[in-house]
């Protein structure tokens, strides 16, 4: 059974602009989600000094005991990052789905201001959708 | 050589045939400049219903333009003197150039004589738009309405036209319904022309 449990969206300096919680686990107030969102950005920015190989972007997945974290980076250097169960699949299309939700419905907004955080009625409806559709599609019901 | 066409020198620029131009424009192109519209013109008012009316404005220049090309270009310079015509060929052919479909549906109000509506699930330009909530009933789909305005101003058919979201239930998202409220003399010439 794969499970998402949360998804963040952080810009590029490191601050959270979209965080949604999926299933029971792993909830955090508000306060805690902009923790691990500023610490997750200081790690990735330091895997890429500390990599061995050269011209590495960044961490792309983490695997512990209970969770895996898959991160996506664009271009710009925004990062979107999911909390899932250990060992779901195609998690690295879905963050490309949802970085083309991202380029479609906030950044096409003219009300949405860039950095900020997202509060685009027509991302959170599409970015249910997608991810019903990728648990459908996994689970098969 | 075989096949070569031999193309028709024109000596005056106003000879040549219009051209049917691209019929394809990317979409993704499109929202972000309609999108630079709105803000820029967000910097420029104090409050919503001044930015209604600059976007209604900019769409008005657009409306007048279309009108004098579609109707040398597709109506054969014929132009539309009975309201009922003008009207089902803003809903089509006007729609079918801009958006690249007709219009959802046209409907006569039930409440005045002079009110039209043509609604659509969604207009194009508002497709990647989420109105903030305390933007309230603002639409940016007054530009759509400004363009219906020039056109229907230009054909001699001067009209009060707006934008409005109309819930539905079962939808998750409200229909857009663009509302014409036709000027005196209009209903009286064509009261006239029986």
């Amino acid at each position: 059974m794969a499970a998402i449990y949360s998804l963040y969206i952080i810009n590029k300096s490191g601050g959270l602009i979209f965080h949604k919680d999926y299933g029971s686990a792993g909830r955090m107030d508000t306060n805690d989600s902009l923790r691990v969102a500023s610490l997750w950005h200081s790690m990735h920015a330091i895997s890429q000094q500390l990599s061995p190989v050269v011209g590495c972007s960044g961490i792309e997945l983490l695997e512990a005991d209970t969770f895996d974290l898959h991160c996506f980076q664009s271009l710009t250097g925004t990062k979107f990052f999911v909390v899932s169960e250990p060992g779901t699949q195609r998690m690295e299309s879905l963050l490309k789905v949802i970085y083309e939700l991202y380029t479609d419905y906030v950044l096409k907004n003219p009300f949405y201001e860039i950095e900020m955080p997202i509060r685009c009625e027509l991302f959170d409806i599409h970015l249910t959708q997608a991810i019903q559709k990728d648990r459908v599609a996994l689970t098969g019901r | 050589m075989i096949g070569v066409g031999k193309i028709k020198q024109y000596s005056n620029v106003l000879d040549k045939p219009l051209a049917k131009g691209k019929q394809e424009v990317s979409l993704s192109a499109f929202a972000f400049l309609f999108s630079e519209l709105v803000q820029y013109n967000q910097t420029q008012v104090d409050n919503i219903a001044e930015l209604e009316r600059r976007l209604e404005d900019a769409g008005y220049a657009v409306g007048a333009r279309v009108l004098e090309l579609l109707c040398h270009r597709d109506k054969g310079n014929r132009r539309e003197t009975r309201l009922l015509g003008i009207l089902s060929f803003v809903h089509s052919t006007v729609w079918k150039v801009l958006f690249g479909k007709v219009a959802d549906s046209l409907e006569k109000g039930t409440e005045h004589e002079d009110e039209y509506m043509i609604s659509e699930k969604e207009l194009l330009v508002n497709r990647f738009i989420s109105i903030p909530k305390d933007m309230g009933t603002f639409n940016c789909g007054a530009f759509v309405a400004g363009i219906v305005r020039g056109v229907l101003d230009s054909a001699g058919f001067p009209a009060v036209v707006t934008a409005h979201f109309v819930p539905m239930e079962g939808q998750q998202r409200p229909r857009t319904t663009i509302l014409i409220k036709f000027a005196e003399e209009v209903l009286r010439r064509e009261a006239r022309l029986g």
